[in-house]
């Protein structure tokens, strides 16, 4: 019995027995559905809800011949950066003792950082594959927004969310992305990515730029030659963040400098609003979303002695902890009537600019790096008492979600304290090869 | 000092609005919490308004009848069912 408490449910699943992931464990996070098998979300109010079908991403991974060890622990319903709103318990740091694992897919990188799965998938909305990869010294993918279906995924903020893989490094990640990428009717915004249609149709393209020259599959293009990427670094993602985080982000881009690639410093005034912009549109999804937890369809048993609305609430009450009704609540108060304008419009607004700032940057870099998290991973109780200082700690990956664009974490070294430090890597959407070719020359 | 200060009411009307009841130290804190969050958020007040046209476009399939749950399956994670149906209380 493991003691960081990774999972929610140990249950194997069996796959096909044949294919790319033959052989291999894959953690499946428990906001992902798998026909059967229990999948809770982290949550009281989905405690004994058995799904009736599969995820597109199960279903592709039991045929590409991948084993299921069980499904990993979370924030509740991925409203949260530590994991420890579950209501299952919190998950412990394999790589930084008393420290949390990071948040909402803190069960998933830790089972892969333990060596409990030899990978795993996880959910990102506002950083939240990135993240725990950071705090447990792994790799993370977060894909470009509709490259990973969604369909069989719990939804918590459908605009922003992706399903992507953990794995201890690059090219690991990188196989098991290609596996669960791809176009699927079961979710209208999915697509083919460009340079999957482009690797079936055997098409030889010119040589030419950075992304030209990478081979064909994505587990292929983790082949560590950086030499001639060209690296922006968003100075406003640096402002702010811990010193030794800093540090040890200047060793890592050192190192990528030695091996040929060259950085620049570029401002990006519109992340400085990335945070409220990510809370503001997360919530209001989310207040929609999670009405359709009213204790008919599933979840704990109503006593029917009131109305439907007092039941409603009452069911809500028992079943959601309390990180989740604040923000289901903040997100209906942003949605109110009088409020819309000042919070919702605007912080659309606000996503808008960002895009069109990532953008800019990335018409004059390959990529951009910033550190994944501004600080190292915090004390286990630290953070659960004030929210708005848990929600400050995505500043760095919440721009991405709001982009749509595709990112990494990879681990960057450590702090003198020895703990673990991720490298955010952003490409330019569906520039998933350029990423995991930049990221594998670390890891 | 918090500008959007927030009250308990406020936020009682908000739970209410939410379907969620609150206990009333839950009130307390979210009264105290909120207040801070919707400060923060006042700083989108700076953004300025963007011309964006965003690249979306419509995705259409057939209207066909597909393969799906059976109701059995449909209804089996509710807490009642009857004659096939979900059961919910009584809705006034």
């Amino acid at each position: 019995m493991s003691t960081y408490n990774a999972f929610v449910t140990r249950e194997t699943i069996e796959g096909s027995g044949e294919g790319p992931l033959a052989g291999k464990t894959v953690a499946v996070k428990d906001n992902i559905s798998t026909d059967g098998v229990r999948t809770t979300c982290g949550s009281t109010m989905l405690e004994d809800y058995v799904p009736p079908y599969d995820a597109t991403v199960v279903e592709r991974l039991k045929a590409a011949g991948a084993t299921i060890p069980g499904k990993t622990n979370m924030d509740e319903f991925g409203m949260g950066t530590t994991t420890e709103t579950s209501a299952f318990g919190a998950t412990e740091n394999p790589a930084a003792e008393g420290r949390v694992p990071g948040g909402s897919s803190g069960g998933s990188a830790a089972a892969v950082a333990a060596g409990e799965a030899d990978l795993a998938l996880g959910t990102d909305t506002g950083g939240s594959i990135r993240c725990p990869a950071a705090f447990c010294g792994v790799v993370g993918i977060k894909p470009t927004y509709g490259l990973v279906s969604r369909y069989g995924l719990i939804a918590y903020a459908n605009s922003l969310e992706q399903i992507g893989p953990i794995a201890p490094s690059v090219e690991e990640a990188a196989e098991l992305l290609e596996v669960i990428a791809g176009q699927d009717d079961h979710d209208a915004t999915t697509r083919e990515a460009p340079w999957a249609s482009e690797k079936r149709a055997g098409d030889a393209r010119e040589q030419g730029s950075f992304e030209e020259e990478v081979g064909s599959g994505l587990g292929e293009a983790a082949d560590g030659d950086v030499d001639g990427l060209e690296i922006g670094i968003p100075t406003e993602l640096l402002d702010g963040a811990d010193e030794a985080v800093v540090e040890t982000f200047w060793d890592a881009i050192d190192e990528l400098e030695a091996q040929g690639a060259s950085y620049h410093e570029v401002s990006m005034e519109s992340l400085e609003h990335a945070v409220e912009a990510y809370y503001v549109i997360a919530m209001s999804e989310a207040s929609s979303n999670l009405a359709r937890f009213d204790g008919v369809r599933y979840g704990p048993t109503p006593e029917y002695e009131g109305n439907w609305n007092e039941e409603f609430a009452g069911v809500r009450e028992e079943g959601f902890g309390e990180e989740v009704k604040r923000r289901i609540l903040l997100g209906t108060y942003a949605l109110s009537a009088g409020y819309h304008d000042k919070y919702y419009k605007q912080a659309q607004d606000a996503r808008a600019w960002i895009k069109q700032d990532f953008d800019d940057a990335l018409s004059e870099a390959d990529v951009l790096a910033s550190p994944t998290m501004p600080v190292p991973p915090m004390k286990r109780g630290e953070s659960l008492d004030d929210p708005l200082t848990m929600y400050l700690a995505d500043a760095n990956t919440t721009p991405v979600n709001l982009a749509n664009l595709p990112a990494i974490s990879v681990p960057a070294g450590e702090t003198d304290d020895g703990l673990p430090v991720g490298l955010q890597i952003v490409g330019p959407a569906f520039g998933e090869k350029t990423i995991i070719r930049a990221g594998s020359a670390l890891a | 000092m918090s500008e959007s200060a927030v009250d308990p009411e406020e936020v009682r009307h908000v739970a209410d609005l939410s379907r969620v009841d609150l206990d009333d130290e839950e009130v307390e804190r979210f009264t105290e919490q909120f207040g801070e969050i919707l400060d923060a958020f006042e700083a989108l007040e700076e953004v300025p308004e963007v011309e964006s046209d965003a690249d979306l476009v419509n995705v259409m399939r057939p209207d066909e009848t597909h393969e799906s749950l059976s109701q059995e399956e449909a209804l089996q994670n509710a807490p009642e069912s009857e004659d096939g149906y979900f059961k919910g209380p009584k809705v006034s």
